[in-house]
């Protein structure tokens, strides 16, 4: 069978261990979501913890900013092959929401301003593996990125990290959110390289 | 959707300006696909490194054949290779369709309005030649923003399909797709507005007025992508009306 692509070269990296597979670095912070940036002020955002069971807890901003506050620096992979190095946030870790909440719930669901939803095993979201997060770079959250406020669980695909979010909703089953159902991987580890399904 | 690369043979490449490429693949085992979806491509290093990006299929879905557009990025890691290196008849590997949002059905039989900047002219391309392909009398309206008439790709197509010159299917009852074009630095001799950034006014249309609930896709750079999703929904457009797409 003759050779694939001839004469490609491409770019080494230098960066291997911290590259997953398929993915190159960015110096950018590329921009992508699936429809208009909602427009959310603090005044009225809400951030809304519903157990499996219907039990609701709510945070308004300044409840929000009251909870105990974390600077996670942390590497971030999109499924559109970007990867970002030591990117700056703050917010506050989703331990901190889910503290005295009782629940038996596996699975959860990110909701957002906008109608955006995405599913994330719970465990993914506890002992310092998520957060919510308001600040990047030491500035507030920009609307097209996410802001006021966006989640960031950068151990998995960065469609994962709900943009605009106001609630996360306990399960106990999986159910899939916006782009699982396109056809995107239902967990989406990027050192797995799950991009879509049957990844 | 699949996860399998397969073997896409390069069958064609044409210029669609100084620096735009069509190129078209014959992959055997290709499963079809909806405008408005995009596969990626992978290339292969002679010491197995290999790189893969993303790139919208500009026509619907013609047995083993698959056609993408491509702006070589000076400097860019694929896209100069695919625009002007890879040799007619050697072959990549591809896997896809992908994205099951930002596409346009047959079936969908209201209005649509389409909105391109740059090379995000590629999936809504794909979206005018479904229409086309089927028949469709859904109205469409494009707003297509480039920087100057060099830069405008599928221009002769685009104005077949306005129903103008070269036409000839301008007396069949909702066959058009009517197009403006924006230009951003320098205008076209012709051009019905001075050159600048796309407005609000650009987006007007009775065809496609937001009572009207048309599905508004917008495809292009981010800022662009921004900046015209905003004026949409200012205009009056439900934001679930508005799907998007962008690159870079």
């Amino acid at each position: 069978m003759e050779s694939l692509s001839p004469g490609f070269r491409g770019r080494r990296r230098g960066v291997a261990d911290r590259l997953p597979p398929g993915q190159y670095p960015t110096e950018d912070f590329p921009v992508l979501s699936a429809g208009p940036t909602p427009q959310v002020a603090t005044d009225d955002w809400e951030f809304t913890l519903t157990s499996e069971k219907g039990v609701a807890h709510r945070w308004g901003w300044d409840a929000m900013m009251a909870l105990p506050q974390e600077e996670p620096v942390v590497d971030i992979h999109c499924v559109t092959r970007w990867s970002k190095f030591d990117t700056r946030w703050r917010g506050v870790p989703m331990d901190a929401f889910l503290e005295g909440v009782e629940t038996e719930a596996v699975h959860a669901m990110f909701e957002s301003y906008g109608g955006y939803s995405t599913n994330v095993p719970l465990a993914d979201l506890r002992n310092g593996r998520a957060w919510l997060v308001h600040t990047f770079d030491g500035y507030p959250l920009a609307p097209e990125h996410g802001g006021p406020a966006r989640m960031l669980v950068p151990r998995l695909y960065f469609w994962k990290s709900a943009k605009w979010v106001r609630g996360v909703r306990l399960m106990p089953d999986e159910r899939l959110g916006f782009w699982e159902q396109m056809g995107y991987h239902h967990y989406g580890d990027p050192w797995r390289e799950q991009r879509v399904r049957g990844d | 959707m699949a996860a399998a690369w397969w073997r896409a043979r390069l069958v064609e490449r044409e210029a669609l300006s100084a620096a735009g490429r069509r190129l078209v693949f014959a992959v055997r085992e290709w499963p079809g696909h909806l405008a408005g979806q995009h596969l990626d491509v992978r290339l292969t290093a002679g010491d197995g490194y290999r790189a893969v990006r993303s790139y919208s299929l500009s026509a619907p879905a013609h047995g083993d054949r698959v056609e993408i557009a491509v702006r070589p990025t000076p400097g860019g890691e694929v896209s100069p290779y695919l625009g002007d290196e890879l040799p007619l008849d050697a072959a990549v590997e591809v896997r896809g369709p992908l994205g099951g949002w930002f596409v346009w059905r047959p079936e969908q039989a209201g209005p649509v309005l389409l909105a391109a900047g740059g090379s995000g002219i590629a999936p809504l391309m794909a979206m005018v030649r479904a229409r086309r392909a089927a028949d469709s009398t859904a109205p469409f309206r494009l707003v297509y923003s480039v920087r100057s008439p060099e830069e405008l790709w599928y221009g002769d197509e685009l104005a077949e399909a306005a129903g103008g010159a070269g036409g000839g299917r301008a007396g069949r009852a909702g066959a058009d797709v009517a197009t403006r074009l924006v230009y951003t630095r320098r205008a076209g001799p012709r051009a019905a507005r001075s050159p600048g950034r796309i407005g609000a006014g650009d987006l007007l249309d009775p065809a496609v007025e937001p009572s009207a609930h048309p599905t508004c896709y917008v495809c292009g750079p981010t800022a662009f992508v921004e900046h015209t999703a905003d004026l949409l929904v200012a205009a009056g457009h439900a934001p679930e009306d508005v799907r998007t797409e962008r690159f870079g």
